[in-house]
C-alpha cells in the first residue's frame, strides 16, 4: 500500500500507477456539482479561488450531518463524471488528485497525462468506514450549499484505488477486459 | 371502518428512514457476503469486504451507511375500509422532514431541477399510493440514491423486440453505467403497461425482497437468465473488473397495448436500503 501526503508532490503522483491502492493524509478539500461551477465561474471571471488547490487533493463527497462527538457525517464517494467539465481550469490552479466514483470522458483522462495528475476512487457506498479515518472537517466556504459546501478536511489513511493513472492507464478498463464473457 | 390516526402514519414513516439509512436489510447483506465469498477477481473481493465492513459499522454505530441518503420513496398500500382526517401526503412528508433534520441525513432535494435550491429538509417526497379491498395499512419506504437511480432508462421498445430486445437493452443499461451505480447492482425491471407504468413497475420491482421470486413464470425465467448474463460482463464490484456485478434481478409485469412493449429499467446500488411496516 502505497502512502500519500497532501499537499502531494509531483512525482508521487507521476509514478502512480492504475491498480495501485493508496493511503492518502493530510489536506482534502470537498466539491461536488454546486461548488465546482462556483469555482469554475470565479476563474472564469479572473478572480481567485478561495482555496488553495496547488498540489492539492478535491474528493468529490456531500456528507451527512455530523453526529455529536463525531468529525464529519458519513461521507462516501459521488460519481466523478458529472464534475467532468470543471476539470481543466481546476488543474490550471495544480489541482493534482481527484477522488470519487465511476467511469469519466476520455477528455478527462487526456487531461490528467497533460496536467501530470491521477485519478482515485474511494470504495462507494462505505461512507460510514470513510468518516473514521477524517479526523477533522471544517466549512470553507459556501455554506449556504449545505452539504455541497466545500469542507476542509484532515484524513488519516484514507484508503483509495489509482482508477486513471497519468500515463493513460485506465483500471475500469483493465479489469473488465479481464473478467467480461458476454 | 377502520380509523388510522396521521399522526401513526408521520411518526413510523420517520422511525422507518432513519432504521433505513442505517441498518442494510440482513437479507441484503447475506446476498452481498455470498457475493464477497464467489467473487473471483482478488481486488473484487477486497471491495465487497470492505462493504460489509461499511454495514456493520452503520448498524453498530448508528450511522447512515451511505452519505447520499436518497430521495424518500414512500409507497402506501390502503385498504378501502380504511378511514383518516387530513392530508395523507402532507403526514408523510412531515414523517420525511423530521427522519432527515433529526436524523443526520443529508437532504438531497432542491425546490425546482432548474434553479436548484435545497429545500433543506429532503421534502417533498415521492409518494405511490395503492388503494385495495380490506382494512389493510402498508407502508414501504425507500430511500433512493441518486447515482444508481441517474444510470435508469426507459425504453419504447416493439413487439418484434420480444425477450431479445429486452435483453439487450439491460445488458447495454449495466454495462454502459459501468461503475457509477454502485455495483454489485440490483436491477429492477418493468415490461409492459405505458409509458409511465413500466417506470413504476420498475420502481416497485425493486421494492421487492431480495432473495424472492417472481410468481410470473416468464419473468421469473427472465430474472435468472439476466442474473447470470449480467454476471458476464466483466463490471465486478465498483466497476474494478469482477464476476459479480449483480446482485438480484427482479422482473415485475403488466399487461400492455398491441403495438407496445415498454420496458423501464431501474438500478439499485448494493446499499438496497427499504423498510416495510403494517399499521
Amino acid at each position: 500500500m502505497i502512502k500519500l501526503t497532501s499537499p502531494v508532490d509531483d512525482e508521487a503522483v507521476r509514478s502512480l500507477r492504475a491498480g495501485d491502492t493508496v493511503l492518502i493524509s493530510g489536506v482534502v478539500y470537498t466539491g461536488r456539482d454546486a461548488a465546482h461551477k462556483r469555482l469554475c465561474d470565479l476563474l472564469a471571471n479572473g478572480e481567485n479561488l478561495p482555496i488553495d488547490l496547488n498540489h492539492g487533493i478535491i474528493y468529490y463527497v456531500g456528507p451527512t450531518p455530523a453526529k455529536p462527538g463525531r468529525a464529519i457525517g458519513s461521507a462516501g464517494p459521488t460519481s466523478s463524471y458529472r464534475m467532468d467539465p470543471y476539470a481543466e481550469p481546476l488543474l490550471q490552479q495544480g489541482l493534482k488528485v481527484m477522488i470519487g466514483k465511476g467511469s469519466r470522458s476520455p477528455e478527462f483522462k487526456q487531461l490528467l497525462q497533460k496536467y501530470g495528475a491521477v485519478y482515485l476512487s474511494a470504495i462507494g457506498g462505505a461512507a460510514a468506514s470513510i468518516s473514521e479515518c477524517v479526523r477533522k472537517c471544517e466549512v470553507v466556504t459556501y455554506e449556504d450549499l449545505g452539504a455541497e459546501a466545500i469542507h476542509r478536511l484532515e484524513v488519516h489513511n484514507f484508503f483509495a484505488i489509482v482508477t486513471y493513472d497519468s500515463v493513460g492507464n485506465d483500471l475500469f478498463e483493465q479489469g473488465i477486459a479481464k473478467y467480461k464473457k458476454i | 371502518m377502520r380509523k388510522i390516526e396521521l399522526a401513526d402514519v408521520t411518526a413510523k414513516i420517520k422511525d422507518m428512514f432513519i432504521d433505513a439509512c442505517e441498518c442494510i436489510p440482513e437479507n441484503v447483506l447475506n446476498t452481498i457476503k455470498q457475493a464477497a465469498a464467489e467473487e473471483q477477481s482478488p481486488l473484487g473481493r477486497e471491495v465487497l469486504g470492505k462493504i460489509v465492513e461499511n454495514d456493520l459499522l452503520a448498524a453498530d454505530k448508528h450511522l447512515p451507511l451511505c452519505q447520499d441518503t436518497g430521495v424518500a420513496v414512500v409507497m402506501l398500500t390502503i385498504g378501502s375500509e380504511v378511514v383518516f382526517e387530513g392530508d395523507i401526503y402532507q403526514a408523510v412528508n412531515e414523517g420525511v422532514r423530521q427522519a432527515y433534520t433529526q436524523g443526520y441525513l443529508r437532504k438531497s432535494v432542491v425546490r425546482h431541477p432548474l434553479d436548484r435550491v435545497n429545500t433543506k429538509d429532503n421534502t417533498p417526497a415521492i409518494v405511490h399510493i395503492k388503494v385495495v379491498p380490506g382494512d389493510t395499512f402498508r407502508i414501504d419506504v425507500a430511500p433512493k440514491g441518486g447515482g444508481s437511480e441517474n444510470m435508469s432508462t426507459v425504453k419504447m421498445l416493439i413487439p418484434a423486440d420480444g425477450e431479445a430486445g429486452i435483453k439487450k437493452l439491460v445488458l447495454d443499461t449495466v454495462f454502459n453505467a459501468g461503475g457509477k451505480p454502485c455495483p454489485p447492482v440490483i436491477v429492477g425491471i418493468g415490461i409492459g403497461g405505458n409509458f409511465e407504468k413500466c417506470a413504476l413497475l420498475a420502481k416497485e420491482a425493486l421494492f421487492r425482497e431480495i432473495d424472492d421470486h417472481s410468481s410470473d413464470p416468464i419473468a421469473r425465467r427472465l430474472e435468472d437468465e439476466l442474473l447470470e448474463e449480467i454476471n458476464k460482463l466483466g463490471i465486478g464490484p465498483m466497476g474494478f473488473g469482477g464476476t459479480r456485478t449483480c446482485l438480484a434481478v427482479k422482473v415485475n409485469v403488466y399487461p400492455c397495448h398491441i403495438a407496445s412493449l415498454p420496458v423501464a429499467i431501474n438500478v439499485q446500488c448494493h446499499a438496497a436500503r427499504h423498510k416495510s411496516c403494517t399499521l
